[in-house]
């Protein structure tokens, strides 16, 4: 009883706020041990959906029409799914990409110039060296464009790691100096002496396109991208080196005072990240587009990033949020027709992503009872 | 009108709106706040400003309303980092990617309409005798706006207590929330107003620089600008200099196209992006011995009741 007496005397001591006393009892309480789980993501996607309808009222269209639509173009038939599939490939793989990076806070925006540098390593394979057995040309593709998207990633690192440069504006320059790279190859240097004028390279052989599965547009890509999945995953949650990116992400000042590299961990991760972008980039040309191309990539590098954060950067969670991004998009093509143009669904990805980076805050508020 | 005297002419046309954004971005960072959405923000005040302009052929109204758009824009970003205390980088690329779907969105009624507007010109015929100067003695209002700004601003940031005030919000909520001064208060102030500063230079984008709007038609010049906040460390005077140092380049490519360089345009393209990195790269390398100058609660959110 006197402690408790105490107690209070000492907190009407301290007490030097003399505004009037509060009409509600309650306040909101910051833990950010209690944030939300699965149902943020679905909850702010909802949410998103609701505000972009706004726009979509304001264009003096009915939202659920539309919504109906895209989803139906997306999900809604054997070819929607399949090409819903295949926007999802090139999304997962970037997207683990990204998400190793971010996962010790570097901030590689730069998966875009890393997925076109990797298509353009796999096509140099069929300019370069159009007499090799045939067998051979699809895994040198894919090591090439691996290792360009992984050079491209260490054009991002070193700056970093030697000057100090932040990472976010070395890599998006890097996509804008890519995109003029594919641009100048596929108008000028490498443009199809046969092809009308049409900005893209010579068609690939056979030999040079990955399988496709089934008879449709979904090609063996899949299988690499879950296995990258697998992997992933593995190695982050299973390996000596995972735990150190775990350290470093929770508490870099912690990691470096237990000996770990801050600067070898960045080197590795942005070839990894840059890597996986590349790989992307190979399976697309050798997979889908059968050439290098203009526009070869619609903005799968930006994406990627609404991708990693909407798995809350958990690779196995991503082959659904990729799924569900490689819909958005579909869905976004199937509704073209109805006059609404193509960038709407860059808008909803902008508007998830504002959802749900404030709903994972928000999550962790609890209303609490003032004494 | 010689070489030098064309390439600088060019490089404060070209400059100009870099500087806007720029000066917006050193203001939001000061009062430690990390703004990505330059670059979304930017091409939104564009579009609105194409827009508005081709409807009402009002000057004055544009700018207002285009201010209201940008500092709307602003004013969710603040809201997510200071009220709701989410990651501020990327709630910067949430911006970005939502402004650049916006704008392409609400432009596409206007693509590609050339939009006759005249900005007023200060004539100053005294100069034109002078033989250097005289790049100066016919330039649009918003080129001396943009001067008298940074100048402005420099003052503001270095000789008042509010400047003073803004430093210490930056660089240590707690102490300056001790002492009195609203963390809140001040921060939403200063990045809605560096929103607005960043609309201002997708307004002068397409208001002179280029006539027309075209989607994604800043091509990188926020990110740009971004870089330039740490080129000219966090200083309005600097940041002037820096930026009219990109609007030359950015038109350097242009030029030697001209002049027939044996160099394929898509290489020249790449010069500003690469001095971007380079730039950087050298002001890394000059400071790496200093103390880092940077705001130093820059990115990180405030806690009052902080406990964890």
């Amino acid at each position: 009883m006197s402690q408790k007496s105490s107690y209070e005397h000492i907190s009407v001591d301290l007490k030097v706020d003399n505004r009037k006393p509060r009409m509600v009892p309650y306040k909101f309480e910051y833990n950010p041990h209690k944030k939300g789980g699965w149902w943020v993501p679905l909850l702010s996607i909802f949410v998103a959906l609701i505000i972009c309808a706004v726009f979509i009222l304001l264009n003096g269209m009915n939202p659920i029409t539309i919504y109906t639509k895209m989803f139906q173009g997306a999900f809604g038939s054997s070819f929607g799914i399949s090409e819903t599939i295949v926007k999802a490939i090139p999304l997962l793989l970037c997207g683990l990409g990204v998400a190793i990076a971010y996962r010790i806070a570097i901030w590689n925006i730069g998966a875009e110039g890393q997925f076109l540098l990797g298509a353009i390593g796999a096509t140099a394979v069929t300019i370069f060296l159009p007499d090799l057995p045939g067998a051979l040309y699809i895994p040198l593709m894919l090591i090439m464009g691996i290792a360009a998207g992984a050079i491209w990633g260490l054009f991002t690192a070193l700056p970093r790691t030697y000057f100090q440069v932040n990472e976010l504006i070395t890599s998006l320059m890097l996509n804008y100096v890519a995109l003029l790279l594919l641009n100048y190859l596929v108008y000028e240097a490498w443009r199809d002496p046969a092809g009308f004028n049409f900005p893209g390279t010579p068609e690939f052989t056979p030999y040079q396109m990955l399988a496709n599965i089934g008879g449709t547009r979904l090609h063996i890509g899949l299988v690499f991208a879950l296995f990258a999945v697998a992997v992933l995953a593995f190695m982050l949650t299973k390996t000596r080196w995972g735990y150190e990116l775990k350290l470093l992400g929770a508490n870099s000042i912690a990691a470096k005072n237990a000996g770990i590299k801050m600067n070898k961990h960045i080197l590795i991760v942005m070839m990894i990240s840059g890597g996986l972008a590349g790989f992307a980039g190979a399976i697309e040309v050798s997979g889908v587009a059968g050439r290098l191309m203009y526009g070869i990539s619609p903005g799968y590098g930006y994406t990627a990033i609404i991708v990693a954060w909407l798995a809350k950067l958990n690779p196995w969670a991503m082959i659904m949020t990729s799924l569900f991004i490689g819909g958005l998009i579909v869905g976004g093509y199937s509704v073209q027709s109805m006059g609404l143009p193509l960038s709407f669904s860059s808008m909803l990805q902008g508007a998830i992503l504002f959802c749900l980076i404030s709903g994972e805050m928000i999550s962790g508020y609890r209303l609490k009872k003032i004494n | 009108m010689d070489m030098v005297q064309l390439i600088l002419a060019a490089a404060i046309s070209g400059g100009t709106s870099l500087l806007f954004a720029v000066l917006g971005g050193i203001l939001n960072e000061k009062a430690g706040v990390i703004n990505l959405g330059t670059e979304g923000i930017m091409l939104i005040g564009a579009v609105i400003s194409a827009i508005f302009y081709l409807q009402t052929e009002n000057l004055f109204v544009t700018f207002l309303v285009m201010l209201v758009a940008s500092g709307l824009l602003g004013l969710l970003h603040a809201f997510l980092c200071i009220t709701i205390r989410a990651n501020q980088i990327v709630s910067g690329l949430a911006v970005t990617l939502f402004g650049t779907g916006l704008s392409a969105y609400l432009g596409k009624s206007v693509a590609g309409v050339p939009i006759p507007v005249s900005i007023p010109k200060i004539e100053l015929s005294l100069l034109d005798s002078i033989p250097f100067l005289s790049i100066f003695s016919e330039l649009d209002i918003f080129i001396w706006m943009s001067i008298a700004l940074s100048i402005i601003l420099y003052l503001y940031m270095y000789k008042t207590s509010w400047g003073l005030h803004l430093k210490a919000v930056g660089d240590n909520p707690s102490t300056s929330d001790a002492m009195g001064i609203s963390v809140t208060a001040f921060r939403y102030f200063h990045v809605v107003v560096g929103a607005m500063l960043m609309g201002v230079a997708g307004f002068y984008l397409i208001m002179v620089y280029s006539p027309n709007w075209i989607e994604g038609m800043t091509s990188g010049r926020g990110w740009i600008a971004i870089a330039l906040i740490i080129f000219a460390r966090w200083n309005p005077i600097y940041a002037l200099f820096g930026a009219y140092f990109f609007g030359g380049l950015d038109s350097l490519g242009f030029r030697m196209q001209i002049y027939n360089f044996d160099i394929p345009s898509y290489f020249l393209k790449m010069i500003p992006y690469l001095a971007t990195i380079l730039v950087l790269m050298f002001s890394g390398w000059k400071n790496r011995h200093k103390p880092s100058i940077e705001p130093k609660s820059l990115g990180n959110p405030y806690f009052r009741e902080q406990r964890f």
